[in-house]
Formats: C-alpha cells, structure tokens, sequence
C-alpha cells in the first residue's frame, strides 16, 4: 500500500504528523515518535523561550472516557534555540526520510521572522509551519491568533517568511475567527504553499466544584486555554472543507483537530486534506498509536481497491454543498430491525419528547415493542443516533415518486411563475 | 425458630457478631461503581424497574451516582423500597432487575444490586437521614411483628405522619434479616442498621413482646386505630421421622441464627447432613461448612433441576465445597443420645410427575455416618397465631383483600404470611412491597374517617 506523502512538495512516508504541541517538544521525543512510525512533525513552536505557568492542561471527559476534550495554557518552547536546533539537525540524520517541520512564532517585523527562519532553515528543516493560530497568551503579546484572526497581519507575516524561506511554507490557522477562508485566502495570497487547521478553540474547561478554581488551576487563577481533542473534529472538518472547496485558497491543506485513529484521518482526507496533524491522541495513548493508523489506512483502502492514499484526497469534498442545493423530495425513514432491538425504548422517548411523535411503544408480555410510524417519521435520524446497537435502526430511503428538487430551484420556479 | 417466639433475656445489644469467613460479594471499588454507572443505558420505563416489586427507578439512581449525586440515588432507591440495603445483598437480581437487563441477553447485565449497594452504603457511612416524619396525623397504627414487611410499612406509615408502634418478639427488629439469613451474605450490622432508620422516624418499638400473648389482639384493636400482621412464619417443621430428638438435629433457621449471633452450637462434627434443597438449605450448608464441618452434604428427596434454590445459590454451594445428593428422603435418625447416623431411602418421581410427591424406592435403604442433621424444608405455618388473632386464614395463609386487609376491618397483613406457596416468591423484596402496600391502604383507610 502506496501511504507515501506529499504536502506541497513535503514528502513523509506516511500521511502523519505529530502537530506541533507537547509531543515535539523535544528530540527525545520526536526521535521516539520517529521509532514509532510517525511519517513526520511539527516541532514544538520556536521562537523567543518562554516562562510556562502550572497547571497547563485540563480534559473534558464524558462519562469514562477521558479527555475527549483537552485545553491547555501552555507556551511555545521554553527552551533556547540552538538547542532545539541541534535538536533538529540529530532527528533529520536520524530519520532523513521523515518531513521535519520548524514550527515558528515571532513578533510582525521582518527582519525578525527572516533571523528566525534563516536560522531554522540551517538546521535542515523540511518546510515551516507559522503559527498563527495559537489562541492563548502569545496572543496577548502580539503573535499567534493575535495575527492569524486579522488577514492583512496574516498576509503580511507570511510574505516576511516566504521570502526568507527556501523550502515550503505552512500557515497554521486559527479556528477562532468568523470564516477562516479569509485568512486561508490571505495566507495563499502572500504565496504560502499549504494551510494547516486547526489551531485549538478559545475555551474555558471548567471550574472545580469544590474549590470553585478554574481548571487548570494556577494559583486558583486560569486564562481562557486552547481546546482540541476528539471533540473538536466536527468544527475542523468543515473548516478543512471550506478551504478545500475555495478556490481563493488552492493551496494543500493539512488537517487537524480531533484525529485519534485512521478513521478520522481518512474522513479529513475525503474532505480535502493530504495529511493530519496529531496531538491529543498522543498526548492520552503515546506514540505508538500511529502503528495502528498506518494498519488500519492499509488494509481499509485494500479493502475498498485503492493503491495509494493519494487517490481518496478530496473524494467527498465536493459532497459538501449549501443548505439550499440539497435535494427536498429526497425522504428516508426509520426501520427498527426487531431481532435485534434490546427493548430499551431510547428511541421511543427521544422521539416522543425531542423529535415527531413517531414510534409507538406497545407492552406485549412485559415487553416493549417498538414499531415506527413511517407515515409520519420524518426521517430525522434520532432515533438511529441514541440507539445503542449498531445497525438495529436504519433509516430506509422512499420512493417519493419526485424528480429531485432543491429550495434554490423551488423557489426560483415559484420567482417564474 | 418461629418469628414469634420471644428472646431469652434481654436485647442481645450490638453485639459483635461473627462474619463466618470473608463475605460472599465484596463491594465494587470506585472505579468498577463508575464503569459500572456509566455503562447503564437509563432505559425509558425501564425493565429492571418493572421487573423489581419495589418498582425501583433503576435509571434513575443509577444515573445519579454517574453525575455524583449519589445521596439522592440513596433517596431514589429506599423511597421506592425501605429495605433497599438488605435487598441490594440478598436480593435475586439474576431473577429480577439484572435479569430484566437489556444487556442480558448479552450476558453482560448492568449489576445493579452492586451499585444500589454502593448508594446506600454511602448513606449509610455517612449517617444521612433521608426522610422525615409526616405532619402527625392523630393516628396510631399497631405493627405485629417487626421484619422486612412490618417495618417496610412503619416506615410508610410515619411519613404518612401516623404514630406507629411495631411489636416483635424477638431481641432485634428485622426478623430473619437479622436472624436468618447468613452473616456473610447480609451482616447484623446491615440489618440492625436498616431498622434504625424506621426507629429514627420515630416509631415506638416493642421488642421481646409477643402480640396473643404478652399483649392481646383486642388491647391492639382497641387502643390502635388500625393494625398491621407480618408475622412471617414459624420454624421448620419436623421431618417426621424416628430419631428427630436427638442431640445434633437442628432447624435450620435456629442453626443459622445461633451462628451468626455467634452462640454455640456444639461441634457440628466432620459431616453435616442438611436435609431440602431451598435457599435456606444453602445457607445452613455453606454456614456449616464455614463452621468447620469437613463434609457437608444436601438430601434432597428430587432431583437438581427440581431444586428451589436460585441457580446462582446452587453455584455458590458448589464452589463452596458441597455434596449433593439427589432423590433420596430421610427415613429415621440413628444415634445414642447424639446423631450419628442417618437411614435414607432413595425416592422416584412418579412418571411424568415433576411436581408429585416423590415415592420412596422400596428395599433402596442406606446409612450415611453423619454428625449433624439440619432440617430446612420450608417453614411451618402460624395458624394457631392468626387465630388468636381473629383473622381467618387458609392453609396458613392469611386471607387478605386487594387492599391487603384482612377479614376483620382496619387490620391488614404483609409478608410471608400471606405468602401463598405457587404465588410468588417469600423475597425480602416482596415483603418490602407488601409492608408499603398496606401503609398506603391504611392511609387512605384511616383518612377515609373509618376506623378499627
């Protein structure tokens, strides 16, 4: 199975990077992760060494699984920068095939961002990644989401770096933004070669209830952190997407937020991605994840015919439309699969109390049986969705006897008549 | 041991009773109670909590120790059942709750007696009190006999805010929770707790007083305004066989109680001969065998699958190292002054004939050398008692109403006395059900103006 590759003339033996976060902050560490597999990484931003503050992180868990969720407060490197350097230069000799990426974050002047990516460059990095996105305490400074959330800021300092660099540069974008295609577009603009989102989510993850401490707690103070994990992959996905379908954008994307196993990753490059950035996964299950996201990629896309990753890059990214464009006499309805059903009845009151009122709930021997009103499902997937068992409701198409029609054409033809 | 007979002397106190070995069923640590809560689905009407006879809200006190509110998951279960800490111990949950699981089917049912245990537990250590008396209705209510039944219906009868007084015969409240059950499957501690909390409401109690003879059932009718009977049920009876008086033959109920109150009862020697084959007769088994005995055997006059022990019983009577031996019936007990011996004759079920008397297999005699005999082969009837009671009674049984009164106006029964055998099970869970019935029947009876 052909996994190889390239973003923007970035090449890695496999479509995953460890985002630039925690994991890279260090050569120990990215060697390990080098050991592992990881096709590549984002070293944990440079810049002027930081002071970090504890706590840093914090984990949204729901019921027990933890950290679908993860915020943090945490800096970019503390450490100087001739060490991470040497760093750099040990891993790229080490592993000369994977894509090491100097993540950078420096005040807007350009003699400063060409220092740094001169500097960086030396150490036989592979591409940049300018982080403009990082939403916590850089910004207060001027830098990080500070740039990346005004497109002009986001033009101009990545024109500082273009020149500077001799080998491709990424912009990392913030998600904290109105519409991120206006920073992607500026960043294509001023001749970045790749985008990568998303930057974590201004967040607040809560407050102990105890000591009535925000979480993470320093000194029984904390300032709004970044979110990601998990649960943030749904708002990546379509921030993803919307570049992907802009031609204002036209450059690769690299994916990131929420991608935990192979899955996640191929649904990214459905919709537009070459490759995804990894953190929280790591951060909960350590390095060695990535053997199972370069299994399970192969035998998935063997299972399915496909020689290499590169042919399901944007497959579905045109999948995506506006509201108006979707099809209105399209209908399906609910099917309760009755060998299989558990008689929990979840379906049953989440439509009774949150959805239509369809599906009758009769005891028969002390049993709840559940049967759907197809005259009157609309078809909305509830019932589906809070089902604990696989596959025990599907939602079955019908035949509406209509020619498929969309609001923008309903409503245009009720203009013309 | 009959429920009504009094105790020698004076209350036995708290007493530090023996544990007989290591418990049966540890609790669940936190983080298996977490999984645990967080795995239920919260079924809507959900089965668990129509197939307890308590109606529990499974899903909701299970819902409530996930988001750590597990004082009112503790108030969720004993609302719906006053003996919730004895039924999350010897409750048949694979008959009940956990066996109406929806993931039963899948053999991973949720195990919900262990985190109802966890949430009363938490009371429990805690001292939380969850309830509180109702506005004092004038009212006073006689409760005859102070087990799982009466005290279920003291309980509700003092949030009704009516004054109740529960007599019992014994030392202790909470019958054969207290007495008959054995400790490494419901502890003293646990059921003595579980009666305080009925005292902390307020009820006056009367131990060591038996109602028909220390106190008559026309003072009750005349100084109470209505009177509940849950008397339960009296001692095994005898088998009705030469050799019964013998030094060694217990009534399985006496042997167990003596046990876990940690009296002596002798050497019980290096074979135990428990004559039935229900959950007592497990209970005297697995007592005997903790006790020291090194055999111990079950007779029992059918088969294994006509055995009236729960399965899960069976298996922990197994694992627990004891014989079994089927169709074979008592025919005398051999002995000096002490057992010594027991002469079975093997026994067959007429064709066809699960449920028909066994007929012994002529010229099929055999001796087993054994040390001690207990006999549990179910428990007498108190006819005699319902009686002096003046309420009629078939076969034993109690005659009762749909209101759980019975034939003579303002006295209602609950419990094991008007357990009909074939009806439903003698469950602890049930008598709980039955004692809340009759508070609510003689709620509306006692506001509806009538009275005794």
């Amino acid at each position: 199975m052909d996994l190889r590759s390239n973003l923007a003339g970035i090449k890695s033996p496999n479509p995953f990077w460890l985002a630039s976060a925690p994991p890279t902050n260090s050569g120990y560490q990215v060697m390990r992760a080098f050991e592992a597999g990881w096709g590549g990484a984002v070293w944990k931003t440079l810049g002027d060494p930081i002071v970090n503050v504890t706590a840093r992180f914090a984990g949204l868990n729901y019921k027990q699984n933890r950290l679908i969720g993860l915020n943090n407060i945490e800096l970019i490197t503390d450490r100087p920068l001739d060490e991470n350097l040497k760093e750099i230069r040990e891993c790229k000799k080490a592993f000369p095939d994977r894509a090491i990426i100097g993540s950078l974050m420096e005040v807007p002047e350009r003699q400063k961002w060409h220092e740094l990516v001169k500097a960086v460059q030396d150490a036989g990095v592979d591409g940049f990644e300018l982080n403009f996105g990082c939403p916590h305490g850089m910004s207060e400074r001027g830098m990080g989401a500070a740039v990346g959330q005004h497109p002009d800021l986001v033009e101009m300092v990545t024109t500082y770096a273009v020149e500077a660099a001799e080998v491709p540069v990424i912009v990392k974008l913030t998600p904290n933004i109105t519409d991120v295609r206006d920073t992607a577009r500026a960043a294509a603009r001023a001749g970045a070669h790749a985008v990568s989102m998303i930057n974590t989510i201004n967040s607040i993850m809560g407050i102990d209830l105890g000591s009535w401490n925000p979480i993470p707690s320093v000194d029984g103070m904390s300032s709004h952190g970044g979110y990601c994990g998990p649960a943030v992959k749904p708002i990546a996905l379509n921030m993803v997407n919307d570049c992907a379908r802009d031609p204002l954008v036209g450059i690769p994307i690299s994916g990131i937020g929420g991608v935990s196993n192979w899955q996640d990753a191929v649904e990214f490059f459905l919709l537009g991605a070459t490759n995804v950035q990894v953190c929280t996964a790591v951060m909960h299950h350590g390095f060695s994840i990535v053997e199972d996201m370069i299994d399970g990629l192969s035998n998935y896309l063997e299972g399915r015919g496909i020689a290499s990753v590169s042919e399901i890059i944007g497959a579905a990214q045109n999948k995506i439309t506006t509201w108006e464009n979707l099809n209105l006499n399209y209908k399906v309805v609910a099917e309760i699969d009755q060998t299989t059903c558990i008689h929990c009845s979840k379906c049953y009151i989440a439509c009774e109390d949150a959805a239509h009122q369809c599906i009758d709930r009769n005891m028969v021997d002390g049993t709840a049986i559940l049967t759907i009103d197809t005259d009157h499902c609309v078809g909305c997937n509830l019932c589906m969705m809070v089902c604990p068992v696989e596959d025990c409701i599907e939602m079955v198409e019908v035949d509406t006897g209509l020619p498929p029609e969309s609001w923008k054409q309903r409503s245009a033809a009720v203009a013309a008549s | 041991m009959a429920t009504l007979e009094p105790a020698a002397g004076a209350s036995l106190g708290r007493l530090e009773a023996p544990q007989l070995g290591e418990p049966i069923h540890e609790p669940l640590t936190e983080l298996e109670i977490k999984l645990e809560a967080n795995r239920c689905l919260y079924c809507y009407d959900a089965p668990c909590m129509r197939a307890c006879p308590t109606h529990i809200d499974v899903a909701s006190f299970i819902a409530k120790i996930a988001s750590g509110n597990v004082k009112g998951s503790a108030r969720v279960i004993l609302d719906a059942n006053p003996m919730g800490a004895s039924c999350a111990r010897v409750c048949p949950t694979e008959e009940l709750c956990e066996g109406a699981c929806v993931y039963e089917k899948d053999d991973t049912p949720i195990r919900i007696g262990d985190l109802q245990r966890y949430a009363i537990d938490y009371v429990m250590d805690r001292g939380i009190d969850l309830f509180a008396p109702g506005a004092p209705t004038g009212k006073r209510v006689a409760i005859v006999g102070g087990g799982p039944a009466g005290l279920s219906a003291a309980r509700d009868l003092r949030r009704f805010g009516h004054a109740v007084t529960i007599f019992d015969p014994r030392a202790e409240l909470n019958g054969l929770n207290t007495y008959g059950i054995v400790p490494f499957r419901l502890s003293y501690d646990v059921a003595l707790w579980e009666a305080q909390q009925v005292v902390n409401l307020g009820a006056e109690v009367r131990t060591g007083v038996r109602v028909g003879v220390d106190v008559s059932m026309e003072a009750l009718v005349k100084d109470y305004d209505a009177v509940v009977v849950a008397c339960g049920m009296g001692s095994v009876p005898k088998l009705g066989v030469p050799g019964e008086e013998l030094e060694g033959v217990w009534d399985a109920l006496d042997f167990i109680e003596r046990a876990k109150l940690g009296k002596s009862v002798g050497e019980v020697g290096d074979h135990v001969a428990v004559i039935g084959a229900g959950n007592t007769a497990i209970d005297a088994l697995t007592c005997s065998k903790r006790l020291g005995a090194e055999r111990v055997t079950m007779y029992y006059r059918r088969g294994e699958s006509q055995m009236t022990a729960y399965e899960f019983e069976y298996e922990f009577a197994k694992q627990e190292g004891i014989e079994f031996r089927f169709f074979c019936a008592p025919k005398r007990i051999i002995g000096e002054r002490h057992v010594s011996a027991v002469e079975f004759v093997r026994t067959a079920l007429p064709q066809g004939g699960t449920k028909s008397t066994p007929l012994a297999v002529p010229g099929s005699e055999f001796v087993e050398p054994v040390s001690t005999v207990i006999r549990a082969i179910g428990q007498s009837r108190l006819s005699d008692t319902f009686k002096a009671l003046g309420i009629q009674a078939d076969d034993g049984v109690v005659k009762v109403d749909a209101e759980l009164q019975t034939t003579r106006p303002g006295v209602f029964a609950a419990g094991d006395c008007i357990f009909e055998k074939g009806m439903r099970e003698a469950m602890v869970v049930e008598a709980a059900e039955q004692g809340k019935q009759a508070a609510r029947s003689i709620d509306a009876y006692l506001r509806s103006g009538a009275r005794v």
